[in-house]
């Protein structure tokens, strides 16, 4: 944000605690000092509002970066983004866009309750005229908070709480990470995992552990969510023949039916078993410690899935 | 704000010397009152015969009010406003032929045939739209006032909204966001009196909208609408407050609708009697025996009348004869470049 921010006076951030108080989960510390309160703007708790106002600001050629403390409360800033962000371009014939980023932590953290723990991302990439981008990487995060700052879009950046501790190499010379590109984690010869954000690094615990048993996972880190490269998803499927879909949130509907939905239609001859999904139990999240463990996907869910389309396919071959 | 405020020559007593400049100006904006009054009774002509779909909400009754608070401004300067939008529009600039050519759903009209009635929008007389959402757009307006102070351009942001979105949230984080900020913007509540089908005394435990200001600590006014230039100078004051100072005012405006809330509406929660009383009140007739009153000329005020029923005849023809918007649209409008890297 703050190289983009140097490299465009039109780029501003704004949301809840976001100057002063210098980020609640820090993402923002020494941007007010910086680049003082013009740009690094300070709001009362008012999501629809200045989520409007973010639009507002788009819409007449600004660049605003708009934080939600979580993604949770972008719930009472729905309409902005739906009815407002999404629609701009088309109602007006294409006179106006948006190029706006709403961003935030996503989905569940530790014990925050079942208000706190949304995974919203399956909400928004349903949205013609918005795109959802969800990484899992230090890497990507800002490469995809560069991209999403530089188009000329409504670009929702679902972050994690849980992995803003993750620490990586970021390359000198990265720049743009383009959106719509998946990123292969893994190569595996038995079954596809697809995944992002946190759940990436599900897979990536739960592979380890497949490999001792001698069954091979791809892992697809989608990254981003819309647009979706079907591309990768289905070249990797037509390699293992097998596809489970790790996210959090709800079974019903979302954006692992989605994947699903891609790989019967486009990989149907390669397929050897159905494609299963690993999701949030479908209840809401309880506070307990133990029963938000049981709700969320865990690496031994993610096996067992695994185990059950490998071994029918082998069960059949 | 008023061109009497300007004016340079004395006001004398007799209406019949009044300064042509200032009859020309009422004249003007008497014809814009007229070219939306015809407009909009040609829309719902329009809308009866099926060549308009989806929602119609008419203005019709309340042109005093957008001709005469946009007068105030200038070109540069911007409004948003609601599904009610046909009128803001007009008095915007943007041309009868667009309008009715959206209404129609027509490759030529101003959204291309994807907007509508209620979303009408034109980047060049800086008209950002018309919005569905009730109160959805108070932020979004709030946002381009925001955008006219991070940038200094000396802009002001008009925003009207009805009575009826002053209980919904979008109402009040937009309020008092301009007001925590200092924002260039005027608040325009053009109370007609009905929500939808509501009278005002079953909507709101206060009936005086502006009375909503105070708890935000930004100004106030409140008027009823019965003379346009009145309206062009007491918006005017809170637009040189803003211009000026930065500084958002609340105004509510009395007005009334004298067709339904929109052509589905029959309008039975109110009296034909309200309605006939309301009507001799009517700004644009009003406008009218003004202008003939000193002297502007029936003559001349027939041939400005002539030239607005040639404009409409030749909007609605126009919308007629336009094509339809080709499918290929839908990609390029609905994201700006290409939708995947």
């Amino acid at each position: 944000m703050i190289e983009e921010m140097e490299r465009d006076e039109r780029v501003f951030l704004m949301g809840e605690e976001v100057g002063h108080y210098q980020g609640a989960y820090k993402v923002s510390e020494g941007m007010l000092e910086k680049f003082g309160e013009r740009r690094v703007v300070d709001t009362p708790i008012a999501e629809g509002g200045f989520a409007g106002v973010g639009v507002g600001a788009a819409m007449v050629g600004l660049r605003p970066i708009i934080e939600f403390m979580t993604w949770n409360f972008s719930a009472v800033a729905f309409d902005q983004i739906l009815n407002n962000a999404a629609k701009l371009r088309q109602m007006s014939g294409g006179q106006f866009n948006c190029p706006i980023v709403f961003r935030g932590p996503n989905a569940s953290a530790r014990q925050v309750g079942s208000q706190h723990s949304h995974a919203m991302e399956h909400f928004y990439a349903t949205i013609p005229g918005v795109k959802v981008v969800a990484p899992a990487f230090v890497d990507d995060a800002k490469g995809l908070m560069k991209a999403a700052i530089r188009d000329d879009n409504p670009v929702l950046v679902m972050e994690s709480e849980t992995l803003y501790s993750l620490k990586g190499e970021i390359a000198d010379d990265l720049d743009v990470v383009p959106m719509g590109k998946a990123r292969l984690v893994r190569e595996g010869a038995d079954c596809t995992i697809v995944s992002y954000s946190r759940m990436t690094h599900v897979a990536v615990e739960a592979a380890a552990a497949l490999e001792k048993e001698k069954i091979s996972v791809e892992i697809v880190d989608l990254r981003s969510l819309r647009p979706l490269d079907e591309d990768a998803i289905v070249a990797s499927v037509q390699k293992t023949h097998r596809c489970v879909v790790v996210h959090e949130g709800w079974p019903y509907g979302g954006v692992g039916a989605e994947v699903a939905d891609r790989v019967q239609r486009l990989a149907f001859d390669w397929l050897e078993a159905p494609v299963l999904r690993v999701a949030t139990l479908d209840v809401p999240m309880p506070y307990n410690a133990k029963l938000e463990q049981l709700c969320m996907p865990q690496p031994d869910r993610v096996i067992a899935a695994v185990k059950r389309v490998v071994n029918r396919g082998r069960g059949r071959g | 704000m008023s061109q009497s405020d300007t004016q340079q020559i004395p006001q004398q007593e007799s209406p019949l010397t009044r300064p042509s400049g200032q009859l020309d100006h009422l004249a003007d904006l008497y014809r814009q009152m007229l070219l939306i009054r015809r407009v909009e009774e040609e829309a719902a002509r329009a809308y009866a015969q099926g060549k308009i779909g989806g929602f119609l909400h008419l203005y019709i009754g309340q042109e005093a009010v957008a001709v005469g608070s946009i007068a105030a401004l200038k070109p540069e300067d911007y409004v948003v406003t609601t599904y009610r939008d046909h009128g803001v529009a007009l008095a915007k600039g943007m041309s009868a032929r667009a309008l009715m050519a959206e209404l129609f759903g027509k490759a030529t009209g101003c959204s291309k045939g994807l907007g509508g009635s209620m979303h009408m929008f034109d980047a060049q007389t800086n008209m950002l739209g018309g919005y569905g959402i009730v109160g959805g757009h108070i932020p979004l307006a709030a946002g381009v006032a925001f955008a006219s102070k991070y940038r200094a351009d000396g802009r002001v942001t008009l925003c009207y909204f009805g009575e009826g979105a002053v209980s919904i949230g979008g109402f009040h984080e937009g309020v008092s966001l301009a007001a925590l900020w200092k924002l260039p913007i005027v608040f325009i509540c053009e109370n007609n009196e009905y929500s939808m089908g509501t009278p005002l005394s079953r909507s709101m435990s206060v009936e005086d909208v502006s009375m909503k200001a105070l708890g935000y600590g930004i100004d106030r006014d409140r008027f009823f609408v019965e003379d346009v230039l009145d309206v062009e100078q007491r918006i005017g004051e809170a637009v040189q407050r803003a211009r000026e100072m930065s500084l958002p005012t609340l105004v509510e405006v009395r007005t009334y609708r004298f067709r339904g809330h929109s052509m589905s509406d029959p309008a039975k929660y109110r009296t034909q009697q309200e309605l006939e009383e309301r009507k001799k009140k009517d700004p644009l007739f009003r406008a009218r025996v003004k202008l003939v009153d000193e002297g502007y000329g029936e003559s001349r005020l027939k041939a400005l009348e002539e030239a607005i029923e040639a404009e409409v005849a030749d909007a609605v023809e126009f919308a007629n004869t336009s094509p339809e918007p080709d499918p290929s649209l839908l990609e390029s409008t609905t994201y700006d470049g290409p939708f995947a890297a």
